[in-house]
């Protein structure tokens, strides 16, 4: 029993991390059509964005992290506004040219972070001296049900909750919201209605740049350390997880996040005990994505942004 | 049929391409030594296979609109099928190369039949996720099998003596070269037939094709089957040039793919070729640049980018599908135009 609560919220932590990347990207393709391959560098120099503020600041854990996460998530949306004016901007009616322009800046940026930062990993937050550099109330741990959990889960989980409600609430409630839905929904429609739908892609972008940001400095506290590599792995299974939730569909990439992220280690532990086999996991999620896709080719929600 | 006139220039280059491994003359900024050292012809080996590998994917993306994520996948079994029954199960080299054959038929047949059943994004994702659990598969080593970040140091025993050795590189170079000349003329042939007129159709406009009556599925799975097994022989060359690295089965290598068939240009007949190998050439020479001492010397704001091959052609093709959406295949008739029109204007004053 305790394995499995602590395989669940381990789960759910993972699932958060997908949730913030897909949340982005769903909103881009469902309002642009534009699958963004940059965004994995919006992971990964978040990230190291938020590193590199923690080598350069001595303060105490838990102002070094805030300071570190505020850094990496506005670095994050000036880096998706800046590509959406430069880059995506002027290819506007020529979708594949701007897929095959994210492509190129994917290769071009994961490269740029390679040759600044090299292939080492680098443990998050840097605080040289230190014994621990995180929070020590992040490393301990808290017993559920006979399942001892360390806490930085829980952060995870709790900064997805809120920034799904926000969204959430975001969408609803304000004009740019409404405007943002209308377009995933019918964006030719919304045009012709006199309302200029291009102003909200770079907003979209500066969203989608700053939460991947903030999934990417999440996800040095996870896994304790940022590396090159970590854009690209997270993006995959955040690709799945917008395929299987209905692209432009908020609600649909949150529950899709969960049921990769639970599946990924579900499968994880127990096939991996049986087969002997550490992949199974990885592989669990590429399946549940085929046979998703087979019964349901549109994804598990249909394309509205909600 | 290409007019005797049309084919003068390819064949002269076939000719050349055919006596190069006894040319000893220097290239100086191309290449590193004299076109007949094994290291020169080791890396235009390289590039003539992925001419031939960028060929087999332009057949889905640019003939038949597939956008697959996936390509990387059936290189890679060419890379690590054949390894693994050399070396693992001690197989001869025929035996293996037949198993090799079969499975790259069986494989994009299944993967192929399932995810030809959603079309555009999914398609690419669905292929990306069967690519995406290869890589798994790969990386984490089941059963000892493929080595996982290490590779498979090949077994050379059941290798003729021809493909082994630095002395016999020009054997590899010439099969290097009759592997894309391969490609070409099956790939030629494809697109010429009527099934390749359906591709065409299909990229153009799959609801037009279904209202005059055709099935596309059973066309795109021919060209999906046909691209597959195509690039699982480039694998198996790049296997005798290179040897077994996990890096041909990451979607990082299937992305380099699609940067050669939009650097030469998509659903031309030379573009994907170029392209290619216009791509390999341009990467060894930037990571050979990279190591020389006039960049190493460079402040930092300029080291960095210049000593990452990747960056200058993620730029390069960024700027490419920019500025030239053709690619370098559309360069000669870019340059025409840019004649005519400078001709017409002195002729107009």
């Amino acid at each position: 029993m305790s394995t499995l609560v602590l395989l669940t919220i381990t789960g759910l932590g993972l699932g958060a991390l997908y949730f913030l990347i897909a949340s982005g990207l769903s909103l881009i393709y469902g309002l642009m059509g534009v699958l963004n391959f940059a965004h994995g560098a919006f992971i990964t120099f978040g990230a190291y964005a938020a590193w590199w503020i923690t080598t350069h600041v001595e303060a105490s854990a838990e102002a070094e992290l805030i300071l570190a996460t505020a850094f990496g998530l506005v670095f994050g949306a000036v880096l998706g506004a800046l590509i959406e004016l430069v880059f995506i901007r002027p290819l506007y009616r020529r979708p594949i040219e701007q897929v095959l322009v994210t492509v190129g800046l994917a290769l071009a940026l994961g490269a740029l972070v390679f040759g600044i930062w090299g292939a080492d990993p680098k443990l998050f937050p840097d605080r040289p001296g230190e014994e621990i550099s995180l929070p020590s109330w992040m490393i301990d741990t808290t017993t559920i049900l006979g399942a001892r959990i360390p806490n930085d889960r829980f952060v995870e989980i709790a900064v997805a909750v809120v920034v799904l409600a926000g969204l959430t609430a975001f969408l609803r409630f304000t004009r740019i919201g409404l405007i943002i839905r209308a377009g995933v929904e019918n964006r030719s429609m919304v045009t012709a209605l006199g309302i200029d739908v291009r102003k909200t892609f770079t907003f979209v972008f500066a969203v989608g740049g700053a939460l991947a940001a903030l999934a990417g400095v999440l996800s040095g506290i996870y896994f304790s350390t940022v590396d090159p590599g970590r854009g690209t792995s997270l993006l995959i299974f955040a690709f799945i997880v917008v395929v299987i939730g209905g692209f432009g569909s908020i609600g649909g990439s949150a529950v899709a996040a969960v049921a990769v992220g639970l599946v990924q280690q579900y499968a994880n532990y127990y096939a991996a005990d049986w087969l002997d086999w550490s992949g199974a996991g990885d592989v669990a999620v590429m399946f549940l994505l085929a046979g998703v896709l087979l019964l349901r080719p549109e994804g598990l929600a249909p394309k509205v942004a909600h | 049929m290409m007019t005797p006139r049309r084919a003068v220039v390819p064949v002269l280059l076939l000719a050349l391409l055919i006596v190069l491994p006894f040319l000893s003359v220097d290239i100086p900024v191309l290449f590193g030594g004299p076109l007949d050292s094994p290291g020169t012809l080791n890396l235009l080996a390289l590039c003539l296979v992925f001419a031939g590998v960028a060929l087999s994917y332009d057949l889905l993306f640019g003939y038949t609109g597939l956008l697959s994520f996936g390509h990387a996948l059936y290189f890679a079994l060419g890379v690590y099928l054949p390894a693994i029954a050399v070396t693992e199960w001690e197989w001869s080299l025929p035996a293996a190369l037949a198993l090799l054959a079969v499975v790259a038929i069986a494989l994009p047949l299944v993967l192929g039949a399932v995810s030809l059943r959603v079309t555009g994004i999914a398609f690419a994702m669905v292929t990306l996720a069967f690519a995406q659990a290869g890589n798994v598969i790969v990386q984490t080593n089941p059963g000892g099998l493929t080595g996982g970040d290490e590779g498979i140091i090949l077994n050379f025993d059941p290798l003729p003596d021809f493909v082994v050795g630095i002395v016999n590189t020009k054997y590899l170079y010439w099969l290097a070269l009759g592997y894309a000349v391969a490609v070409f003329l099956i790939a030629r042939a494809a697109i010429g037939s009527s099934a390749g007129h359906v591709w065409r159709a299909i990229r153009d406009n799959e609801r037009r094709v279904e209202v005059i009556g055709l099935r596309p599925y059973p066309y795109k799975l021919l060209a999906f089957v046909l691209a597959s097994f195509l690039a699982a022989w480039g694998g198996f060359l790049w296997l005798l040039l290179i040897g077994v690295t996990p890096e041909v089965t990451t979607a990082t290598f299937t992305l380099t793919l699609l940067v050669m068939v939009v650097l030469g240009g998509t659903g031309t007949r030379f573009g994907a070729l170029v392209g290619g190998f216009a791509y390999t050439l341009l990467d060894n020479r930037l990571r050979n640049l990279a190591g020389e001492e006039r960049i190493q010397d460079l402040p930092d704001v300029l080291r960095v980018p210049l000593s990452e091959p990747l960056f200058l052609l993620g730029a390069l093709f960024v700027a490419i599908v920019f500025f030239a959406p053709g690619g370098i295949s559309s360069f000669p008739a870019r340059l025409r135009s840019l004649v005519y029109r400078r001709a017409a204007k002195e002729s107009a004053s």
